[in-house]
Protein backbone atom coordinates (compact mmCIF):
# COMPACT_ATOMS: atom_id res chain seq x y z
CA UNK A 1 0.00 0.00 0.00
CA UNK A 2 1.30 3.43 -0.86
CA UNK A 3 1.14 6.17 -3.40
CA UNK A 4 -1.78 5.56 -5.77
CA UNK A 5 -1.35 5.74 -9.52
CA UNK A 6 -3.48 8.48 -11.02
CA UNK A 7 -6.27 8.42 -13.60
CA UNK A 8 -6.53 11.76 -15.40
CA UNK A 9 -9.35 12.59 -17.82
CA UNK A 10 -8.38 15.31 -20.30
CA UNK A 11 -10.76 17.94 -21.63
CA UNK A 12 -9.88 19.55 -24.97
CA UNK A 13 -11.48 22.96 -24.82
CA UNK A 14 -12.00 25.45 -27.65
CA UNK A 15 -13.35 28.89 -26.75
CA UNK A 16 -14.93 27.57 -23.57
CA UNK A 17 -16.51 24.45 -25.05
CA UNK A 18 -15.32 20.87 -24.80
CA UNK A 19 -14.44 19.77 -28.32
CA UNK A 20 -16.53 16.89 -29.63
CA UNK A 21 -18.47 16.94 -26.36
CA UNK A 22 -19.06 13.99 -24.14
CA UNK A 23 -21.63 11.28 -23.97
CA UNK A 24 -22.54 10.62 -20.35
CA UNK A 25 -25.90 9.65 -19.06
CA UNK A 26 -27.40 12.62 -17.25
CA UNK A 27 -25.14 15.33 -18.61
CA UNK A 28 -27.21 18.38 -19.44
CA UNK A 29 -24.71 20.24 -21.57
CA UNK A 30 -22.21 17.95 -23.29
CA UNK A 31 -19.94 20.87 -24.14
CA UNK A 32 -19.70 22.58 -20.75
CA UNK A 33 -16.24 22.02 -19.22
CA UNK A 34 -17.48 22.85 -15.73
CA UNK A 35 -20.26 20.28 -15.73
CA UNK A 36 -17.99 17.64 -17.22
CA UNK A 37 -15.18 18.33 -14.73
CA UNK A 38 -17.69 18.06 -11.88
CA UNK A 39 -18.93 14.76 -13.22
CA UNK A 40 -15.40 13.34 -13.38
CA UNK A 41 -14.72 14.62 -9.88
CA UNK A 42 -17.82 12.87 -8.53
CA UNK A 43 -16.78 9.67 -10.31
CA UNK A 44 -13.43 9.74 -8.52
CA UNK A 45 -10.99 11.09 -11.12
CA UNK A 46 -7.66 11.87 -9.46
CA UNK A 47 -6.92 15.02 -11.43
CA UNK A 48 -8.33 16.96 -14.36
CA UNK A 49 -6.29 18.24 -17.29
CA UNK A 50 -7.74 21.08 -19.27
CA UNK A 51 -6.14 21.48 -22.69
CA UNK A 52 -6.94 24.83 -24.24
CA UNK A 53 -6.89 24.63 -28.01
CA UNK A 54 -8.41 28.06 -28.51
CA UNK A 55 -6.77 29.66 -31.51
CA UNK A 56 -7.73 33.31 -31.11
CA UNK A 57 -6.27 35.51 -28.44
CA UNK A 58 -9.62 37.15 -27.62
CA UNK A 59 -11.26 33.85 -26.76
CA UNK A 60 -8.63 33.10 -24.14
CA UNK A 61 -10.51 35.27 -21.66
CA UNK A 62 -13.23 32.61 -21.87
CA UNK A 63 -10.66 29.98 -20.97
CA UNK A 64 -9.64 31.87 -17.85
CA UNK A 65 -13.27 32.20 -16.81
CA UNK A 66 -13.78 28.43 -17.32
CA UNK A 67 -10.73 27.63 -15.21
CA UNK A 68 -12.07 29.91 -12.47
CA UNK A 69 -15.45 28.21 -12.53
CA UNK A 70 -13.96 24.70 -12.44
CA UNK A 71 -11.59 25.64 -9.61
CA UNK A 72 -14.51 26.96 -7.58
CA UNK A 73 -16.36 23.65 -7.83
CA UNK A 74 -13.84 20.87 -8.26
CA UNK A 75 -11.41 20.25 -5.42
CA UNK A 76 -8.89 17.96 -7.05
CA UNK A 77 -5.72 19.05 -8.87
CA UNK A 78 -6.33 20.94 -12.09
CA UNK A 79 -3.69 21.27 -14.82
CA UNK A 80 -4.12 23.77 -17.63
CA UNK A 81 -2.18 23.41 -20.87
CA UNK A 82 -2.20 24.95 -24.33
CA UNK A 83 -0.84 28.35 -25.23
CA UNK A 84 1.28 28.84 -22.11
CA UNK A 85 4.11 31.02 -23.44
CA UNK A 86 5.04 33.54 -20.75
CA UNK A 87 5.25 33.87 -16.99
CA UNK A 88 2.23 36.17 -17.24
CA UNK A 89 0.25 33.33 -18.85
CA UNK A 90 1.23 31.10 -15.92
CA UNK A 91 0.36 33.74 -13.34
CA UNK A 92 -3.06 34.24 -14.98
CA UNK A 93 -3.88 30.52 -14.89
CA UNK A 94 -2.65 30.01 -11.31
CA UNK A 95 -4.65 33.02 -10.16
CA UNK A 96 -7.69 31.61 -11.90
CA UNK A 97 -7.29 28.49 -9.75
CA UNK A 98 -5.14 26.10 -11.80
CA UNK A 99 -2.70 24.06 -9.71
CA UNK A 100 -0.27 23.29 -12.50
CA UNK A 101 0.37 24.54 -16.00
CA UNK A 102 1.65 22.46 -18.84
CA UNK A 103 4.28 24.00 -21.13
CA UNK A 104 4.83 22.50 -24.55
CA UNK A 105 6.04 24.39 -27.63
CA UNK A 106 7.34 27.33 -25.61
CA UNK A 107 9.82 24.99 -23.90
CA UNK A 108 11.16 23.86 -27.29
CA UNK A 109 11.55 27.45 -28.50
CA UNK A 110 13.14 28.61 -25.24
CA UNK A 111 14.18 25.94 -22.72
CA UNK A 112 15.16 28.65 -20.24
CA UNK A 113 11.49 29.55 -19.96
CA UNK A 114 11.06 26.31 -18.00
CA UNK A 115 13.86 27.36 -15.64
CA UNK A 116 12.40 30.82 -15.21
CA UNK A 117 8.90 29.43 -14.60
CA UNK A 118 10.10 26.88 -12.03
CA UNK A 119 12.17 29.50 -10.21
CA UNK A 120 9.25 31.86 -10.05
CA UNK A 121 6.32 29.56 -9.34
CA UNK A 122 7.97 26.38 -8.03
CA UNK A 123 8.59 23.09 -9.82
CA UNK A 124 5.44 21.60 -8.30
CA UNK A 125 3.27 23.57 -10.70
CA UNK A 126 5.36 23.22 -13.84
CA UNK A 127 4.52 20.31 -16.11
CA UNK A 128 6.43 19.98 -19.38
CA UNK A 129 4.49 18.34 -22.19
CA UNK A 130 6.64 16.20 -24.47
CA UNK A 131 5.39 15.10 -27.89
CA UNK A 132 7.60 12.24 -29.02
CA UNK A 133 7.72 10.33 -32.29
CA UNK A 134 9.59 7.14 -33.08
CA UNK A 135 12.38 7.92 -35.59
CA UNK A 136 14.75 4.92 -35.65
CA UNK A 137 14.58 2.31 -38.39
CA UNK A 138 13.56 -1.29 -37.65
CA UNK A 139 16.43 -3.20 -36.11
CA UNK A 140 18.15 -0.05 -34.82
CA UNK A 141 18.26 0.89 -31.16
CA UNK A 142 14.89 2.58 -30.61
CA UNK A 143 15.03 6.35 -30.68
CA UNK A 144 12.36 9.02 -30.34
CA UNK A 145 12.45 12.68 -31.23
CA UNK A 146 10.54 15.72 -30.09
CA UNK A 147 7.99 17.01 -32.60
CA UNK A 148 5.95 20.19 -32.48
CA UNK A 149 2.82 21.40 -34.26
CA UNK A 150 0.79 18.29 -33.53
CA UNK A 151 3.56 15.94 -34.62
CA UNK A 152 4.21 17.58 -37.98
CA UNK A 153 7.42 19.46 -37.28
CA UNK A 154 10.59 17.60 -36.23
CA UNK A 155 13.07 19.36 -33.95
CA UNK A 156 15.97 16.93 -34.05
CA UNK A 157 15.89 16.72 -30.24
CA UNK A 158 16.27 13.26 -28.72
CA UNK A 159 13.20 12.67 -26.54
CA UNK A 160 14.98 10.98 -23.60
CA UNK A 161 17.74 13.60 -23.46
CA UNK A 162 15.14 16.34 -23.76
CA UNK A 163 13.13 14.89 -20.88
CA UNK A 164 16.25 14.85 -18.68
CA UNK A 165 17.07 18.41 -19.64
CA UNK A 166 13.54 19.60 -18.79
CA UNK A 167 13.79 18.02 -15.34
CA UNK A 168 17.20 19.60 -14.76
CA UNK A 169 15.71 22.98 -15.66
CA UNK A 170 12.92 22.52 -13.13
CA UNK A 171 10.00 20.56 -14.60
CA UNK A 172 8.13 18.94 -11.71
CA UNK A 173 6.32 16.44 -13.89
CA UNK A 174 6.31 15.30 -17.53
CA UNK A 175 3.26 14.73 -19.72
CA UNK A 176 4.45 12.36 -22.41
CA UNK A 177 2.40 11.93 -25.59
CA UNK A 178 3.31 9.51 -28.33
CA UNK A 179 2.57 11.21 -31.64
CA UNK A 180 2.59 7.79 -33.34
CA UNK A 181 -0.17 6.52 -31.11
CA UNK A 182 -2.25 9.61 -30.40
CA UNK A 183 -5.76 9.04 -31.74
CA UNK A 184 -5.06 5.45 -32.86
CA UNK A 185 -6.61 3.64 -29.86
CA UNK A 186 -3.79 1.05 -30.13
CA UNK A 187 -2.35 1.73 -26.70
CA UNK A 188 0.54 3.78 -25.38
CA UNK A 189 4.00 3.61 -26.94
CA UNK A 190 5.41 1.56 -24.07
CA UNK A 191 9.01 1.84 -25.32
CA UNK A 192 9.26 5.61 -25.00
CA UNK A 193 7.22 5.65 -21.79
CA UNK A 194 9.60 3.20 -20.12
CA UNK A 195 12.71 4.92 -21.51
CA UNK A 196 11.69 8.33 -20.17
CA UNK A 197 10.20 7.09 -16.92
CA UNK A 198 13.47 5.29 -16.11
CA UNK A 199 15.57 8.29 -17.13
CA UNK A 200 13.99 10.94 -14.88
CA UNK A 201 13.35 11.39 -11.17
CA UNK A 202 9.98 13.15 -11.50
CA UNK A 203 6.55 11.62 -12.18
CA UNK A 204 5.61 10.81 -15.78
CA UNK A 205 2.05 10.92 -17.14
CA UNK A 206 1.52 8.63 -20.14
CA UNK A 207 -0.77 9.86 -22.90
CA UNK A 208 -1.76 9.10 -26.48
CA UNK A 209 -3.40 6.02 -27.93
CA UNK A 210 -5.63 4.64 -25.18
CA UNK A 211 -8.39 2.44 -26.57
CA UNK A 212 -9.23 0.17 -23.66
CA UNK A 213 -8.55 -0.36 -19.97
CA UNK A 214 -5.74 -2.87 -20.51
CA UNK A 215 -3.81 -0.09 -22.23
CA UNK A 216 -3.94 1.90 -19.00
CA UNK A 217 -2.64 -1.09 -17.06
CA UNK A 218 0.23 -1.49 -19.56
CA UNK A 219 1.17 2.18 -19.30
CA UNK A 220 1.77 1.79 -15.59
CA UNK A 221 3.05 -1.78 -15.35
CA UNK A 222 5.16 -1.96 -18.51
CA UNK A 223 5.73 1.73 -19.16
CA UNK A 224 6.48 2.64 -15.55
CA UNK A 225 4.20 5.69 -15.72
CA UNK A 226 2.96 7.31 -12.50
CA UNK A 227 -0.29 8.48 -14.04
CA UNK A 228 -2.31 7.84 -17.18
CA UNK A 229 -4.24 10.40 -19.18
CA UNK A 230 -7.05 9.69 -21.59
CA UNK A 231 -9.88 11.58 -23.27
CA UNK A 232 -12.15 9.73 -25.63
CA UNK A 233 -12.55 6.45 -23.71
CA UNK A 234 -14.00 8.43 -20.83
CA UNK A 235 -15.90 11.11 -22.76
CA UNK A 236 -18.00 8.77 -24.83
CA UNK A 237 -19.10 6.73 -21.87
CA UNK A 238 -17.24 3.59 -22.95
CA UNK A 239 -15.65 3.32 -19.53
CA UNK A 240 -16.48 5.13 -16.33
CA UNK A 241 -13.82 6.16 -13.82
CA UNK A 242 -15.04 3.66 -11.14
CA UNK A 243 -14.97 0.84 -13.70
CA UNK A 244 -11.46 1.90 -14.73
CA UNK A 245 -10.27 1.94 -11.14
CA UNK A 246 -11.71 -1.51 -10.49
CA UNK A 247 -9.89 -2.86 -13.53
CA UNK A 248 -6.62 -1.31 -12.37
CA UNK A 249 -7.06 -2.62 -8.83
CA UNK A 250 -7.84 -6.11 -10.17
CA UNK A 251 -4.51 -5.93 -11.96
CA UNK A 252 -2.64 -5.15 -8.78
CA UNK A 253 -2.32 -1.39 -9.31
CA UNK A 254 -2.83 0.85 -6.30
CA UNK A 255 -5.75 3.25 -6.78
CA UNK A 256 -7.41 5.92 -4.69
CA UNK A 257 -10.77 4.62 -3.56
CA UNK B 1 -16.20 35.82 11.78
CA UNK B 2 -13.30 35.90 9.40
CA UNK B 3 -10.82 33.27 8.26
CA UNK B 4 -7.54 34.85 7.19
CA UNK B 5 -5.24 33.06 4.77
CA UNK B 6 -1.88 34.62 5.55
CA UNK B 7 -0.35 35.93 2.34
CA UNK B 8 3.38 36.45 2.70
CA UNK B 9 4.01 36.12 -1.02
CA UNK B 10 4.70 32.42 -1.34
CA UNK B 11 2.50 30.37 -3.56
CA UNK B 12 -0.95 30.05 -4.88
CA UNK B 13 -3.50 30.82 -2.19
CA UNK B 14 -6.57 30.91 -4.38
CA UNK B 15 -7.22 27.18 -4.19
CA UNK B 16 -7.28 27.10 -0.42
CA UNK B 17 -9.47 30.21 -0.21
CA UNK B 18 -11.91 28.75 -2.73
CA UNK B 19 -12.11 25.46 -0.86
CA UNK B 20 -12.75 27.27 2.45
CA UNK B 21 -15.48 29.36 0.82
CA UNK B 22 -17.03 26.11 -0.35
CA UNK B 23 -17.39 24.75 3.21
CA UNK B 24 -18.30 27.90 5.16
CA UNK B 25 -20.36 31.06 4.94
CA UNK B 26 -17.76 32.85 7.01
CA UNK B 27 -15.74 35.56 5.36
CA UNK B 28 -12.47 34.25 3.83
CA UNK B 29 -9.72 36.77 3.12
CA UNK B 30 -6.25 36.42 1.63
CA UNK B 31 -4.24 39.05 3.41
CA UNK B 32 -0.93 40.32 4.73
CA UNK B 33 -2.52 43.18 6.63
CA UNK B 34 -1.63 42.92 10.32
CA UNK B 35 -4.94 44.34 11.52
CA UNK B 36 -6.98 41.92 9.45
CA UNK B 37 -4.89 38.98 10.64
CA UNK B 38 -5.27 40.09 14.26
CA UNK B 39 -9.00 40.59 13.74
CA UNK B 40 -9.55 37.14 12.19
CA UNK B 41 -11.13 34.32 14.16
CA UNK B 42 -9.11 31.61 12.39
CA UNK B 43 -5.85 31.55 10.47
CA UNK B 44 -4.44 29.49 7.65
CA UNK B 45 -0.67 29.42 7.15
CA UNK B 46 0.06 28.10 3.67
CA UNK B 47 3.48 27.63 2.12
CA UNK B 48 4.93 26.61 -1.20
CA UNK B 49 8.39 26.48 -2.74
CA UNK B 50 11.72 26.55 -0.95
CA UNK B 51 11.56 26.86 2.84
CA UNK B 52 14.37 29.43 3.01
CA UNK B 53 12.30 31.68 0.73
CA UNK B 54 9.17 31.08 2.84
CA UNK B 55 10.87 32.05 6.09
CA UNK B 56 12.66 34.89 4.27
CA UNK B 57 9.42 36.31 2.88
CA UNK B 58 7.73 36.01 6.26
CA UNK B 59 10.52 38.19 7.64
CA UNK B 60 10.62 40.59 4.70
CA UNK B 61 6.87 41.22 4.91
CA UNK B 62 7.30 41.84 8.66
CA UNK B 63 4.80 39.11 9.46
CA UNK B 64 7.32 36.91 11.27
CA UNK B 65 6.95 38.68 14.63
CA UNK B 66 3.19 38.57 14.49
CA UNK B 67 3.10 34.89 13.50
CA UNK B 68 5.50 34.05 16.36
CA UNK B 69 3.30 35.98 18.76
CA UNK B 70 0.09 34.32 17.53
CA UNK B 71 1.72 30.90 17.85
CA UNK B 72 2.86 31.70 21.40
CA UNK B 73 -0.63 32.82 22.43
CA UNK B 74 -2.62 29.97 20.84
CA UNK B 75 -5.85 31.92 21.25
CA UNK B 76 -7.25 31.15 17.80
CA UNK B 77 -7.18 28.05 15.62
CA UNK B 78 -4.43 27.93 13.00
CA UNK B 79 -4.06 25.44 10.15
CA UNK B 80 -0.64 25.00 8.51
CA UNK B 81 -0.58 23.51 5.01
CA UNK B 82 2.35 21.99 3.07
CA UNK B 83 5.48 24.10 3.72
CA UNK B 84 3.23 25.86 6.24
CA UNK B 85 3.40 22.63 8.27
CA UNK B 86 7.15 22.24 7.84
CA UNK B 87 7.79 25.83 8.96
CA UNK B 88 6.11 25.22 12.31
CA UNK B 89 8.81 22.73 13.31
CA UNK B 90 12.37 23.37 14.47
CA UNK B 91 14.67 22.96 11.54
CA UNK B 92 14.78 21.90 7.89
CA UNK B 93 17.65 20.31 6.03
CA UNK B 94 16.51 22.06 2.82
CA UNK B 95 18.73 24.85 1.41
CA UNK B 96 21.76 23.62 3.42
CA UNK B 97 19.84 23.92 6.67
CA UNK B 98 17.22 26.48 7.69
CA UNK B 99 15.96 27.33 11.17
CA UNK B 100 12.18 27.28 11.21
CA UNK B 101 9.59 28.79 13.56
CA UNK B 102 10.15 26.11 16.20
CA UNK B 103 6.58 25.99 17.46
CA UNK B 104 6.79 22.19 17.57
CA UNK B 105 9.80 19.89 17.89
CA UNK B 106 10.93 17.95 14.84
CA UNK B 107 13.12 18.04 11.75
CA UNK B 108 12.23 18.50 8.09
CA UNK B 109 14.10 15.98 5.93
CA UNK B 110 14.40 15.21 2.22
CA UNK B 111 13.08 11.96 0.76
CA UNK B 112 16.07 9.81 -0.25
CA UNK B 113 16.54 9.58 -4.03
CA UNK B 114 17.19 5.83 -4.05
CA UNK B 115 13.89 4.42 -2.78
CA UNK B 116 11.79 1.86 -4.65
CA UNK B 117 8.36 0.31 -4.09
CA UNK B 118 7.49 -3.39 -3.66
CA UNK B 119 7.45 -3.91 -7.45
CA UNK B 120 10.95 -2.49 -7.73
CA UNK B 121 9.88 0.76 -9.41
CA UNK B 122 11.66 3.90 -8.33
CA UNK B 123 9.83 6.10 -5.81
CA UNK B 124 9.82 9.44 -7.57
CA UNK B 125 10.63 12.66 -5.75
CA UNK B 126 8.60 14.88 -5.41
CA UNK B 127 6.12 12.57 -3.70
CA UNK B 128 3.21 13.62 -5.90
CA UNK B 129 -0.29 12.22 -5.87
CA UNK B 130 -2.76 10.50 -3.56
CA UNK B 131 -1.45 8.58 -0.59
CA UNK B 132 -2.92 7.07 2.56
CA UNK B 133 -2.91 8.96 5.83
CA UNK B 134 -2.85 6.87 8.97
CA UNK B 135 -4.39 8.72 11.91
CA UNK B 136 -1.97 8.32 14.77
CA UNK B 137 -4.33 9.72 17.39
CA UNK B 138 -7.81 11.16 17.31
CA UNK B 139 -8.37 14.86 16.77
CA UNK B 140 -11.44 17.03 16.04
CA UNK B 141 -10.05 17.67 12.55
CA UNK B 142 -10.21 13.92 11.73
CA UNK B 143 -13.93 13.83 12.58
CA UNK B 144 -15.86 11.93 9.88
CA UNK B 145 -12.68 11.02 7.95
CA UNK B 146 -11.84 7.33 7.56
CA UNK B 147 -8.69 5.83 9.00
CA UNK B 148 -6.24 5.38 6.08
CA UNK B 149 -7.97 7.83 3.78
CA UNK B 150 -6.27 9.17 0.64
CA UNK B 151 -5.08 12.77 0.54
CA UNK B 152 -3.26 14.68 -2.21
CA UNK B 153 0.46 15.42 -1.75
CA UNK B 154 3.16 17.34 -3.61
CA UNK B 155 6.43 17.61 -1.69
CA UNK B 156 10.07 16.59 -1.59
CA UNK B 157 10.64 17.23 2.13
CA UNK B 158 8.74 15.82 5.09
CA UNK B 159 8.43 16.35 8.84
CA UNK B 160 9.82 13.84 11.30
CA UNK B 161 9.02 14.25 14.99
CA UNK B 162 10.25 12.21 17.93
CA UNK B 163 7.66 13.51 20.35
CA UNK B 164 4.55 11.37 19.81
CA UNK B 165 2.29 13.90 21.52
CA UNK B 166 2.41 16.24 18.49
CA UNK B 167 1.95 13.44 15.93
CA UNK B 168 -1.55 13.05 14.47
CA UNK B 169 -1.00 11.40 11.09
CA UNK B 170 1.64 9.51 9.12
CA UNK B 171 2.12 8.38 5.52
CA UNK B 172 4.45 5.68 4.20
CA UNK B 173 6.47 6.40 1.09
CA UNK B 174 9.26 4.01 0.18
CA UNK B 175 11.04 3.27 3.45
CA UNK B 176 10.11 6.65 4.93
CA UNK B 177 7.33 7.28 7.40
CA UNK B 178 6.46 10.94 6.89
CA UNK B 179 4.71 12.69 9.76
CA UNK B 180 2.11 14.41 7.65
CA UNK B 181 -0.19 15.73 10.37
CA UNK B 182 1.15 17.39 13.49
CA UNK B 183 -0.31 19.76 16.03
CA UNK B 184 -0.46 21.18 19.49
CA UNK B 185 -3.03 23.31 21.33
CA UNK B 186 -5.01 25.39 18.80
CA UNK B 187 -2.67 24.58 15.92
CA UNK B 188 -2.99 21.73 13.43
CA UNK B 189 -0.71 21.28 10.44
CA UNK B 190 -0.76 19.01 7.43
CA UNK B 191 1.71 18.22 4.69
CA UNK B 192 -1.00 17.25 2.20
CA UNK B 193 -3.33 19.67 0.41
CA UNK B 194 -6.82 19.44 1.91
CA UNK B 195 -8.00 21.98 -0.67
CA UNK B 196 -7.12 19.45 -3.42
CA UNK B 197 -8.12 16.28 -1.60
CA UNK B 198 -11.74 16.09 -2.73
CA UNK B 199 -14.32 14.99 -0.13
CA UNK B 200 -11.87 14.04 2.63
CA UNK B 201 -9.99 17.32 2.24
CA UNK B 202 -13.15 19.42 2.27
CA UNK B 203 -14.27 17.57 5.39
CA UNK B 204 -11.01 18.41 7.14
CA UNK B 205 -11.45 22.08 6.22
CA UNK B 206 -15.05 21.99 7.44
CA UNK B 207 -13.83 20.46 10.71
CA UNK B 208 -11.25 23.22 11.01
CA UNK B 209 -13.87 25.92 10.49
CA UNK B 210 -15.96 24.39 13.29
CA UNK B 211 -13.09 23.56 15.61
CA UNK B 212 -13.31 25.15 19.08
CA UNK B 213 -10.05 24.23 20.80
Amino acid sequence: MGLAKRIIPCLDVDAGRVVKGVNFVGIRDAGDPVEIAQRYNHQGADEITFLDITASHEDRATTVEMVERIAGEVFIPLTVGGGIRTCDDIRTMLNAGADKVSINTAAVHDPDFVYEAAERFGSQCIVVAIDAKWVSADGETPRWEIFTHGGRRPTGLDAVEWAQKMVELGAGELLLTSMDRDGTRQGFDIGVTRAISDAVSVPVIASGGVGNLDHLVEGIKDGGADAVLAASIFHFGEYSIPETKRHMTDNGIEMRR
Amino acid sequence: MTIAVIDYGMGNLHSVAKALEHVTHENVVITRDARRIHGATRLVLPGQGAIRDCIGELERTELRGMVDELLARQNKPLLGICVGQQMLHEHSEENDGVDCLGFMPGEVRRFPADMSDESGNRCKVPHMGWNLVHQHQSHPLWEGIDQNEHFYFVHSYYVEVEDDSVLFGATDYGRVKAHVATGRDATFAVQFHPEKSSRAGLRLLENFVQWMP
